[in-house]
């Protein structure tokens, strides 16, 4: 539903440029707008999901060198733990989650300074040990008897995500355990604790030396979105809607889709 | 804020009863509420009126059973090993003494996880010893109840030595001599004399490494991993609690709060009363 809402102002959007263009009026908009980003200063606190920490440490850096002024601070971690520091009262000027769920968590106690956008997805693969020992070609293979699989708490979106895979390819899966989170998932496949783990692509990529990633057909039922919101108590909300701008721009995009990320 | 002097006299006497200073009881207090106003925090957030849906929610109790379970396993396997090793501390002379007493300690300032991390490189199915027992056995430990109740004996069980060796220490050796002369093997003088002695420190060193087992989390977490029934203790299923609802990880710390309090407060009344 939120998709089809999104396409929708997009599809209002375009077309109040098109008419604004259409009157005369267009330069007028693309010239404050280019004085805003070109203007942006001071610094700026982005809090993102984990699995986002190292295309966004690059977006951070191009961001500082194309806005000389700013300086950008990140604080990684689970989306869930943020959404609660965000609730909270953290000072921060930008979210940006691994699931619409977490997103909407902060938008429902009015933290969100407008509509969350989706920037990227993200889709699960199997990970496993180097060289793949026990065989494993896709969600069926990993309920043989004898082959360890870790998977994702379902309180955090790659367990949910998984979660919906699993039912989409009608496993019974019994894993050994639900990790707290999918870097820690990950870490059990490379420690050779376990034979498999689901996790993001993204997350596989970064460990591509120790494990290989195995795709599966059904991960297209599990598709991650991350939205991204600049935040209601934001010090410098043109900065803030500045970054998200850069995100979702194609420098940005480019880099998200060189860690494994999906454009939306 | 600056009270009047009062006269030296009063000062003498109030030195000679037993009231606390003024610069000793502001912090003491301050101190006091730093570490309770948390606690009055979660009673106060706690959902009361759906206590009793929340408890009786699936895994709620099979956590706190497997808790419970592993706790107390970890103490017996902690008061096995950690008695003989306080007393080797506390009575043997060996070099490196110091040192062992060191190493013997570290779980106390380690990062729960770190302890963890070494425990699946040691036990864990690539590991030294796990790596051995893999091939030879075809055991893993790594994902069973078993490796719970090894994190939680590796992080609990200084606790235990450090209670048992102080008592040791303060034991008089002349009884154990006297038994000795008496033609008591040493084994008999251990089990008749040296252990009645300290019995009190050993309880009280088991208070203190069940609680401590009780609250683990870094370690099992790594080590072990989380399987609802098998691995999940109360502290892994508050920390998931909390990714997704705030009031369940309320009411799951409620309760390990009041279990831990209540039995806290039981033992050191019931066995240890005498350490006071």
């Amino acid at each position: 539903m939120r998709r089809h809402a999104d396409f929708l102002a997009l599809v209002a959007v375009t077309a109040l440029l098109a008419a604004g263009c259409a009157t005369g009026t267009g330069s007028v908009s693309d010239d404050t707008r280019d004085d805003a980003v070109a203007g942006v200063t001071g610094s700026l606190t982005v809090l993102a999901a984990a699995s986002l920490t190292d295309a966004f440490t690059r977006i951070g850096a191009d961001f500082e060198a194309a806005n000389p002024g700013v300086s950008v601070t990140f604080s990684f971690a689970g989306s869930s733990q943020l959404a609660q520091q965000i609730t909270a009262g953290a000072p921060a000027d930008v979210f940006a989650a691994a699931s619409p769920a977490t997103m909407a968590t902060v938008v429902s106690v009015g933290e969100a300074a407008g509509e969350p956008a989706v920037f990227a997805r993200n889709q699960l693969v199997i990970a496993v040990p180097d060289g793949n020992p026990a065989g494993v070609t896709g969600l069926a293979d990993l309920t043989r008897s004898g082959v360890k699989v870790a998977l994702c708490a379902e309180q955090v979106p790659c367990g949910a995500a998984a979660r919906t895979a699993l039912d989409a390819a009608g496993s019974d899966l019994v894993p050994v355990t639900f990790e707290r989170d999918v870097r820690a998932a990950l870490s059990k496949v490379r420690l050779g604790e376990v034979d498999a783990a689901v996790v993001y692509r993204t997350d596989a990529a970064v460990a591509a030396d120790e494990v290989d990633a195995v795709e599966f057909a059904e991960f297209a039922e599990a598709i991650n979105d991350y939205p991204i919101v600049t935040l209601a108590a934001a010090t410098d909300p043109p900065a803030g809607e500045a970054f998200v701008g850069y995100v979702r721009s194609a420098a940005g995009q480019a880099v998200l889709t060189d860690a494994g990320f999906q454009s939306p | 804020m600056t009270a009047p002097a009062p006269p030296a006299v009063s000062r003498r006497r109030r030195r000679t009863d037993r009231r606390l200073p003024v610069f000793l009881a502001l912090p003491a207090l301050a101190g006091l509420a730093f570490l309770t106003l948390p606690l009055a925090g979660l009673l106060l957030r706690t959902p009361w009126a759906q206590l009793p849906a929340r408890l009786t929610a699936p895994g709620v109790l099979d956590a706190l059973r497997l808790s419970l379970l592993t706790a107390t396993a970890a103490t017996v396997l902690c008061l096995l090993l950690g008695v003989p090793l306080a007393w080797l501390l506390a009575r043997a002379r060996f070099p490196g003494r110091g040192l062992i007493r060191a190493l013997v300690t570290v779980p106390l300032v380690l990062p729960p996880v770190v302890g963890g991390v070494a425990l699946l490189l040691v036990y864990g199915r690539r590991g030294l010893v796990g790596g051995w027992l893999d091939s030879t056995f075809g055991v893993t430990l790594p994902f069973t109840t078993t490796a719970v109740v090894l994190a939680e004996a590796f992080v609990a069980m200084p606790f235990l030595i450090i209670a048992v060796e102080g008592a040791l220490r303060g034991a008089d050796p002349r009884y154990e001599e006297a038994a000795a002369t008496l033609g008591a093997s040493r084994w008999t003088t251990f089990r008749r004399v040296t252990l009645p002695m300290v019995g009190p420190g050993i309880a009280a060193g088991s208070v203190l490494c069940w609680a401590r087992a009780l609250g683990e989390f870094g370690a099992t977490i790594t080590f072990a991993g989380n399987f609802p029934g098998r691995t999940q203790t109360m502290p892994l299923a508050v920390y998931l609690a909390l990714e997704q609802d705030l009031e369940a990880a309320i009411v799951l710390s409620l309760l390990l709060l009041t279990v831990s309090v209540v039995i806290l407060a039981g033992l050191r009344d019931r066995w240890v009363g005498g350490l006071r």
